[in-house]
């Protein structure tokens, strides 16, 4: 096809726009490697933060983060997979009670963080936590109505909902239906059909979900501001009611909350290439994943 | 065979059954009944069913316990007299007032003090002008992106771009923020020479890039989902590309591109932890300099939220904010959802 003047423009125009979006995307990543590589030691990640957020090290992030999104993980996900199981496998087709539940997903997806965190606050914390606090405890200090890892989990476990039954509904409906009637034909019944024959075949697509929530999950600081992060801990969560260091609120409280931040800056900068190190790689996981899933489901089809 | 033969058949069958007899072939209308639930299915399998059919709903209950939860700080502010008597009345959330100290009327949010001043306009104002200027960044970028990736890069190059744009989205919002507060700052202060280190332009340019790639993946979405026939058509009636992306392939997928714009403006105004550490937090009310301060509604929840006592007039009005950030953001989704439902139905409708 030959070229004229208005397609060199149009074409000109939108290469540039890709340019600048993925050059400040690699300027970005470059900066932060460049200024956070050499701070990065087996020593940084190990050891325990300075009490005054001038840096030292991460260690208590790293285990809060661990375990919030361990939390989130096992009470969102099976949650989320049942949803995407309903919207696939039981509602039926143009039925108003699933047309629902999706709008619900779409506009969960699109309700800011920091809504979340007010909603964390005054629903598991005082609403929940609280009330345990009155039924058990009578009147007092709060033992479970106070931010704790539990709630800050509970939390990002209802905002990453959304990712999961997406990608669930999504990996379900590309399993092939013969495989259904054929199962339902030798006389297994919908549900023995479902959990070993549709979910199996359909698990590295919810697999990838799964892993899209938890990289979410890692990297949200808003929600977990009043439900159970905090600046500096002496010591690392053991139990539900403890609150946690998280990488995302650790590069949050450095960053504004120092008071020398010049001190703090390599840790910060180590910190962050920690934090993109953890949310790139569950990432690409998951993008592979998403590939073999989808040359499964084309070779299957 | 007659109708009364096949029903005679069926009581045969049961009678069978009843004396314990191995069945014999099922009867005929059973046949129709949808495969797998002729079968009796064992009670584990019903729990099991009912479980998947509770927990299906737990999207609907958390998007009503949310604006129930949040609602419910908030509203005593609307009925509680002696809370609107400490924050000088309800108009004062809204409307300038004389502070005293202060020579003229005045929007002042300054929740600390003898006096709560609570206007929640210059809030408005700076969530309005980070979201007015990130847009103004981030829209042109990513549909010209998206119009690159969808028309003119090739099949191959078009599978690496897109996920490499889409890497953008999984960066956390906290890492754009300190990449704003700590990079950005600089380079645009020795830039343009601003007086405040941190103002909306640092702000925004961080938004948009938490922005740009909702707006691209959307917008690139609708634009491939365009039918490749009017593509053609207006190929072989002799159009130039750029004529047959401007004139046939943009106006085909404007509706999914609206969508984009909508969606990506929803995330603008929700977005917190860039504008929390980046814009500079300062509430002041001055529509049309960029290079001021600004405080937006989300910041102000995040910074403040943690030191108010519980059930202060404070606290009660920052969760009022939070019901608005909610309904807001509701509204923008729901009109961005339908829109491209709409396209998707249009275009396969037309692709038929």
């Amino acid at each position: 096809m030959r070229y004229a003047r208005g397609d060199w423009v149009l074409a000109g125009l939108s290469a540039t726009s890709v340019v600048l979006l993925l050059g400040t995307t690699v300027v970005l990543l470059g900066l932060i490697v460049r200024e956070g590589a050499g701070h990065v030691s087996v020593e940084f990640l190990t050891s325990e933060p300075a009490s005054d957020l001038t840096g030292g090290g991460i260690f208590p992030a790293i285990v809060g983060t661990v375990m919030l999104t361990m939390l989130m993980t096992i009470t969102g996900v099976p949650v989320g997979i049942a949803t995407g199981i309903y919207l696939a496998e039981y509602a039926p087709r143009g039925s108003r009670l699933a047309s629902v539940v999706r709008a619900a997903v779409q506009n969960l997806a699109g309700v800011p963080s920091i809504v979340f965190g007010l909603f964390g606050l005054g629903f598991f914390v005082m609403f929940v936590g609280r009330g345990i606090d009155d039924l058990v405890y009578g009147p007092g200090d709060p033992v479970w109505g106070r931010p704790a890892v539990l709630w800050s989990s509970l939390t990002l476990a209802v905002l990453t909902l959304p990712v999961v039954i997406v990608a669930t509904e999504e990996a379900l409906r590309t399993v092939p239906q013969d495989l259904r009637m054929a199962s339902m034909s030798l006389g297994a019944t919908k549900f023995q059909t479902i959990f070993r024959i549709v979910v199996p075949q359909a698990s590295s697509g919810i697999l990838t979900g799964v892993i899209l929530a938890v990289s979410r999950g890692a990297g949200e600081v808003a929600p977990i501001i009043f439900t159970g992060a905090a600046n500096y801990l002496p010591y690392l969560p053991t139990d539900l009611r403890d609150m946690h260091m998280h990488l995302g609120y650790h590069v949050f409280a450095l960053s504004t909350q120092s008071p020398n931040v010049d001190a703090a800056r390599p840790a910060l900068f180590a910190t962050v290439l920690v934090l993109l190190a953890l949310t790139f790689t569950l990432n690409l996981a998951a993008v592979l994943l998403r590939n073999r899933a989808r040359a499964h489901a084309l070779a299957s089809a | 065979m007659s109708n009364g033969s096949a029903g005679q058949l069926e009581v045969g069958a049961a009678e069978a059954a009843t004396k314990g007899d191995v069945p014999s072939v099922p009867p005929r209308r059973r046949a129709r009944v949808p495969l797998g639930q002729g079968l009796r299915t064992p009670f584990s399998h019903r729990v099991g069913e009912a479980a998947i059919h509770v927990m299906a709903f737990a999207a609907v209950a958390a998007i009503a316990l949310i604006f129930l939860f949040i609602a419910k700080e908030a509203l005593p502010i609307l009925f509680d007299v002696a809370a609107q008597e400490e924050i000088g009345g309800l108009s004062a959330l809204v409307f300038p007032r004389v502070w005293p100290g202060y020579a003229e009327a005045a929007f002042v949010w300054q929740p600390v003090g003898e006096i709560p001043k609570l206007n929640v306009v210059p809030l408005f104002v700076g969530t309005l002008k980070v979201t007015v200027i990130s847009m103004l960044i981030a829209v042109p970028l990513s549909i010209g992106a998206a119009i690159y990736v969808s028309q003119y890069a090739s099949r191959r190059a078009r599978e690496i771009l897109k996920p490499a744009i889409e890497l953008l989205a999984s960066i956390p919002s906290v890492v754009l923020g300190f990449f704003a507060l700590m990079i950005l700052a600089t380079f645009v202060q020795s830039l343009l020479g601003t007086t405040y280190r941190l103002n909306v332009i640092v702000a925004s340019l961080g938004l948009s890039l938490a922005i740009a790639p909702l707006v691209f993946t959307i917008s690139e979405d609708a634009l491939s989902a365009v039918p490749k026939d009017l593509l053609h058509a207006a190929l072989a009636l002799g159009a130039r590309k750029h004529q047959v992306i401007l004139r046939v392939v943009v106006p085909a997928a404007l509706p999914g591109i609206a969508a984009a714009v909508i969606l990506g403006m929803g995330r603008a105004i929700g977005e917190t932890l860039v504008v929390l550490m980046a814009s500079g937090n300062a509430a002041v009310v001055e529509l049309f300099d960029p290079t001021t301060s600004a405080r937006t509604v989300t910041a102000t929840i995040a910074a403040e939220l943690g030191e108010v006592t519980q059930g202060d007039p404070h606290w009660r009005v920052l969760f009022l904010l939070g019901t608005l950030l909610f309904l807001v953001t509701f509204v923008l989704n729901r009109v961005g959802a339908l829109v491209i439902d709409r396209l998707h139905k249009r275009l396969s409708g037309g692709a038929v």
